[in-house]
């Protein structure tokens, strides 16, 4: 078995508990996520994904259950909490609104500066992460706010990224962004993730997205997990997908739709290569293909 | 943390309090704060608190939430007790060191401090009871003929009503921007009290800017929805009174000449 990196135990989170406003957001979680691996989670809005990410860096605290980060549980001092928002790179829904700096630069560098790092160091990390997320070094003098959309989304992922995270956890980083600002995040991600070897974890709305670029999916259904298991896995079951009111990916909506015209397509498409692949099959070797 | 304040929050709910008119539950606030301030002696602020309590317990607020309510003012109340208690004149009950405590400033300090939390609590009543909106429109409609005067009513309760509406909002918006900050390893916690002040900008700034850039979103929703100010303006939900307003006036005014009969013609 492969070394978890973060593991949650019984996870459990309760908003404000003890008044009539009570709301269960996740109950009772047990996740491992490995080193390495690219993990999407997904599911409805208020399934509880987001309240679950900020348990994996502290800054929620579960009502009851753990969150352990190589084997540590990351509550067990204030320290520990502390330091592990340096390990845990979190980037929240919409972090464009996070910025705040005089410079693209200085805000880049609040992280690293935070860490207590030497100008030389905070220097490199600044360079480094800009340079995954395509900040050019010309905009590193602009103010925050003159930038673009799309840019100013990137700068806030640089400002995680800079402080070197080991696992690196975005909130649906494309939300809002027009589809060639979406896929030049995610290649920035996926970039990233090749170079640095880090583990990441997505939260996604995005089926393609999902299907095309992790190793593992985690659907997200009321505040508890539905399944687990690799986009194949995952995506072989469209019909309990569907019942819980997310979508499929495009694939795999167009795999079943010949499916149910009597093509013998397999079960568990979801890229456009799989696809193309699967029809090809057909096409050559007539209906004897399964 | 931020999403526990429960001053001046309101609480939805079907009883005679949160039927009345906002402008009747206004005006008697306004009767009731009269009235306690001319409450001089034992009966007077009797009357009171029993107005207080029957109100409480037909607006079926919890104690917990008005006892909740009260604590950020426990200070200031404790502080009016104790300054009324030492620096009375009078009959000398107890006296050591510097300390003197006379008959009379006994009674006051015991005066005082109920007359506070009465005050809160029958302010507290009046927005745990009135909705936002409802109490802005109440308000307009209260203050129309100061128009007549060229003081923009409408201007002002439209700004009152968005600043209302817009406190949650800023709550949430505070929250959230304090955990992505957090998350860079931003520490609004500890540190001595220069550090920290340093400490709010990265939490000022994106949320100035945020609320700029909602306020002229808000403007230009607005303005494509054709509105241009008060005149002309109908309300979609129309203020009535009922017979229960009359019943509150009545009672009102009946509590408020009853308790200004008893300070001036003494008992």
């Amino acid at each position: 078995m492969e070394t978890a990196i973060l593991e949650t135990i019984a996870l459990r989170h309760v908003y404000s508990a003890g008044t009539p406003f009570e709301k269960t957001a996740i109950g009772c979680v047990d996740v491992r996520i490995n080193k390495g691996e690219l993990v999407a989670l997904i599911g409805h809005t208020g399934s509880g994904k987001s309240t679950f990410v900020q348990h994996l860096n502290g800054l929620l605290k579960p009502t009851s259950g753990q969150v352990l980060y190589n084997g540590t549980d990351i509550f067990a001092d204030k320290k520990t909490t502390h330091n592990i928002r340096y390990k845990v790179g979190l980037v929240f829904q919409y972090p464009e609104y996070q910025l705040f700096e005089e410079t693209v630069y200085k805000d880049i560098a609040f992280g690293p500066k935070n860490m207590k790092l030497s100008d030389a160091e905070i220097d490199d990390c600044v360079r480094e992460a800009a340079r995954f997320v395509g900040v050019g070094e010309e905009l590193f003098e602009k103010s925050p706010l003159e930038l673009s959309g799309g840019q100013k989304r990137r700068v806030a992922i640089a400002g995680v990224i800079a402080m070197r995270p080991e696992v690196l956890v975005l909130d649906e980083p494309t939300a809002g962004l027009d589809p060639k600002g979406c896929d030049e995040i995610i290649n920035n991600i996926l970039e990233y993730r090749k170079q640095s070897g880090s583990t990441v974890i997505l939260v996604t709305h995005s089926m393609d997205d999902a299907a095309r670029i992790a190793d593992r999916l985690i659907v997200f259904s009321e505040g508890g997990i539905f399944m687990d298991g690799s986009p194949h896995e995952v995506f072989s079951r469209t019909e309990d997908i569907l019942r819980i009111g997310l979508d499929i990916p495009a694939p795999t909506a167009i795999a079943e739709k010949l499916r149910k015209l009597g093509l013998p397509v397999p079960e568990g498409i979801y890229t456009s290569e799989h696809l193309k692949d699967a029809v090809l099959s057909i096409k050559k070797g007539g209906c004897t293909n399964a | 943390m931020l999403k526990d304040v429960t001053l001046g929050q309101y609480f939805p709910g079907d009883t005679a309090a949160h039927r009345l008119d906002p402008r009747t539950k206004l005006v008697g606030v306004l009767i009731f704060i009269i009235a306690l301030f001319s409450a001089v002696n034992w009966i007077s602020y009797g009357i009171m608190l029993a107005v207080t309590i029957a109100c409480i317990a037909i607006s079926k607020i919890s104690i917990k939430t008005i006892t909740k309510g009260l604590k950020p003012l426990v200070v200031i109340i404790i502080l009016t007790g104790l300054l009324n208690l030492f620096y009375t004149q009078g009959d000398v009950l107890i006296s050591f060191w510097v300390i003197t405590i006379t008959k009379q400033g006994l009674k006051r300090a015991l005066f005082m401090t109920s007359r506070i939390i009465l005050l809160i609590c029958g302010t507290f009543l009046l927005t745990y009871t009135t909705s936002p909106v409802a109490l802005t429109s109440g308000l307009e409609r209260l203050l129309k003929p100061l128009s007549k005067i060229k003081v923009p009513v409408h201007e002002m309760s439209m700004m009152m009503s968005m600043a209302l509406r817009f406190i949650p909002t800023l709550i949430e918006e505070t929250d959230k921007i304090m955990s992505a900050q957090k998350a860079r390893g931003a520490d609004f916690e500890t540190g001595s009290l220069a550090q920290r002040a340093k400490a709010l900008l990265p939490l000022l700034v994106p949320l100035f800017v945020s609320s700029f850039r909602r306020a002229d979103e808000l403007a230009v929703a607005m303005e494509s929805r054709c509105y241009h100010g008060g005149s002309g303006r109908t309300a979609m939900k129309r203020l009535k009174m009922g017979s229960i307003d009359y019943l509150a006036f009545t009672l009102g005014f009946i509590m408020m000449f009853g308790v200004i009969a008893l300070a001036y013609f003494g008992l």
